[in-house]
């Protein structure tokens, strides 16, 4: 009898222990876009009087910050360049990688499995090894302060990792569904086009996704090649231009990140599953 | 032309083989049609990866300035310069306090948020979305939140600290001023956003590990620790090789977090190779120089490259 307590009683206390852990790494990773949302509507009076809690409104919520931020500032034109070059660079992702994820998956054979880690392997070249000749040859195709230079660069890392993840993908569907198509009289392509191609859409899905977030996320070819305001993405717009001025609106500068944050995070977050597959295809069985 | 009349006779239906002969010979042998499909990518990736990466190279042996139009060799000079100023040993040094103290950490935190995480319970996925938000964030825009909870004048670290007595008033930290505590302060912030990922693909290790083990284990009265150290994670230890070269990749080789906290200040001490390649070769405009630095990265990639396909021929990738 007391030893069932005593059981319940550890039980309990284990279970506490086991919110109280999780509790403190939410806070550690939550607590900052908690933040952004928190300062985005408190007056600028209100943050900037060291004697107030800065964990309530000692003044009314406003508006104002957001009003500021649309208005006053290119953040909207921001948003508009990082969704026209995500666009863009989505759907040169799509059409170098589907095809070659198709084929790593079913037609190299072995040698097919060498080239797909290769592959990869550009994937984790990271951009401070290439962002000083790339610079160069941005200047040189006189492409610098032209969103065109993300559009050609950025499927350098959105190509690999988005035609290893097809490969893996394509690799799942069953051989059967093509032979079919191909005794049916379609080529080895046709079959591709029509029969593979039409069930792989959740697989494409993703690609889309990633290859969005990953364009979103970007940061250091974007600071290196665009140095005109106007021409920034939203990640390096607000981290250089609203927060290097001189007045700092933090009101406006938090409601700037959290719009353009959690959005894409959330929707990264439904994906995030196969991210991680791709990851580790190969260590996990 | 006899493609068109294929298309007109009632046989069309058997069009794919109406083709052009050398045509559909390439298109229906297997071999010829993958490297068909698959040439645009490599030639896309040769051309942007690779050809910038042996440029990269190339420039650390020249004297190329972004607006210079003659290129001179110059052999190891750039190498010989670099190295002796003080600038590139204390971002050497700093590399390595940086990537090495904030990896052990997220490897570290990982494991124990992940064994947390492993358990069902109410409102699991609403814990994981907010552990995972710092990855799946824009960077930059995040490590903004933490430029302003670590505010100088207006933290809210500090305004905690007063209000709970430990610092006197206007005595709270200067989080990134200070030399020693700015560089605690950025490792602390990359921690934040590499430990959801580290956490999201050890935790895929531990869902694949078959019931059968723990239950045995179990049986075989294996207390908590033991469980956990002699079984479970030597299972998982792959994986946790993919997170752990990951993470040490994206720690040596980033510096966003530090543009947007520090920009290497102050004085230079959280100042890194990245950091340091960046402000030289594009700021300044000295791009062999700064080509001169970034390629002190390489050697250390190349050893991660081996490593993962190491780990990947002894699990058979795929």
């Amino acid at each position: 009898m007391s030893a069932a307590a005593g059981g319940r009683a550890t039980r309990g206390l284990r279970g506490a222990g086991h919110a109280g852990l999780l509790a403190l790494f939410v806070i550690f990773t939550a607590f900052p876009f908690y933040w952004m949302l928190i300062t985005a509507f408190k007056r600028t009076s209100d943050l900037l009087t060291r004697a107030n809690n800065p964990f309530v409104f000692n003044e009314p919520p406003t508006l104002e910050n957001l009003r500021v931020l649309f208005e006053e500032t290119l953040y909207l034109r921001w948003l508009w360049n990082t969704a026209f070059v995500g666009v863009v660079v989505t759907a040169i992702t799509l059409v170098l990688a589907v095809p070659a994820g198709y084929a790593l998956a079913r037609l190299a054979g072995r040698w097919g499995e060498r080239l797909g880690i290769a592959i990869f392997l550009t994937y984790l070249v990271p951009p401070t090894l290439l962002f000083i000749p790339m610079a160069r040859i941005i200047s040189d195709l006189g492409l610098q302060d032209s969103l065109w230079s993300l559009v050609l660069v950025y499927p350098s890392f959105t190509v690999p990792f988005c035609t290893w993840l097809l490969m893996g993908f394509f690799k799942a569907i069953p051989r059967d569904l093509e032979e079919a198509a191909m005794i049916d009289g379609h080529s080895r392509l046709g079959a591709f086009l029509r029969v593979v191609v039409p069930i792989s859409v959740a697989g494409i899905l993703t690609v889309i996704i990633f290859s969005f977030t990953l364009v979103t996320q970007e940061f250091v070819y974007a600071l290196t090649f665009i140095s005109t305001a106007r021409e920034f993405t939203v990640s390096v717009g607000v981290p250089t231009f609203l927060v290097h001025g001189d007045v700092y609106f933090w009101g406006s500068i938090m409601a700037g990140c959290f719009i353009a944050s959690v959005p894409i995070a959330v929707l990264y977050n439904v994906f995030v599953d196969r991210f991680i597959a791709g990851f580790t295809m190969g260590a996990v069985k | 032309m006899s493609r068109g009349v294929a298309t007109a006779a009632p046989e069309a239906r058997v069009g794919p083989a109406a083709r052009p002969r050398v045509w559909s010979a390439l298109i229906d042998r297997p071999e010829w049609l993958g490297s068909l499909m698959i040439a645009p990518a490599v030639l896309y990736i040769v051309l942007v990866v690779g050809v910038p990466f042996f440029l990269a190279l190339y420039y650390s042996l020249s004297d190329i300035t972004m607006g210079s139009r003659t290129l001179g060799f110059v052999g190891l000079d750039n190498f010989a310069s670099v190295v002796r100023t003080s600038k590139f040993k204390t971002a050497l040094w700093n590399t390595f306090v940086f990537a090495i103290s904030a990896q052990v950490a997220v490897m570290v935190l990982a494991n124990i948020l992940a064994l947390a995480l492993i358990k069902d319970f109410r409102g699991k996925w609403l814990v994981r979305l907010l552990i995972l938000l710092p990855w799946v964030a824009p960077i930059s825009l995040g490590t903004i939140g933490w430029l302003w909870i670590l505010d100088s004048t207006y933290s809210v670290l500090n305004w905690t600290l007063e209000a709970l007595g430990f610092v006197p008033e206007y005595g709270g930290f200067m989080w990134l001023g200070v030399p020693h505590l700015a560089m605690g302060s950025v490792v602390a912030i990359h921690v934040w956003r590499i430990l959801p990922l580290a956490t999201v693909i050890i935790l895929a290790g531990l869902t694949s590990i078959p019931h059968d083990i723990h239950d045995a284990a179990q049986v075989d009265g294996a207390g908590f620790w033991r469980h956990t150290f002699q079984i479970t994670l030597p299972l998982i230890r792959p994986i946790l090789l993919v997170a752990g070269l990951f993470g040490l990749v994206l720690a040596f080789t980033d510096m966003i977090v530090i543009f947007v906290l520090t920009r290497g200040g102050p004085y230079d001490t959280t100042q890194v190779l990245a950091s340091l390649a960046f402000f030289t070769g594009i700021q300044a405009g000295d791009l062999a120089e700064g080509a001169a630095i970034a390629v002190f990265l390489f050697p250390l990639l190349v050893a991660v490259a081996i490593l993962f396909l190491r780990v990947a021929r002894r699990t058979e990738v795929v």
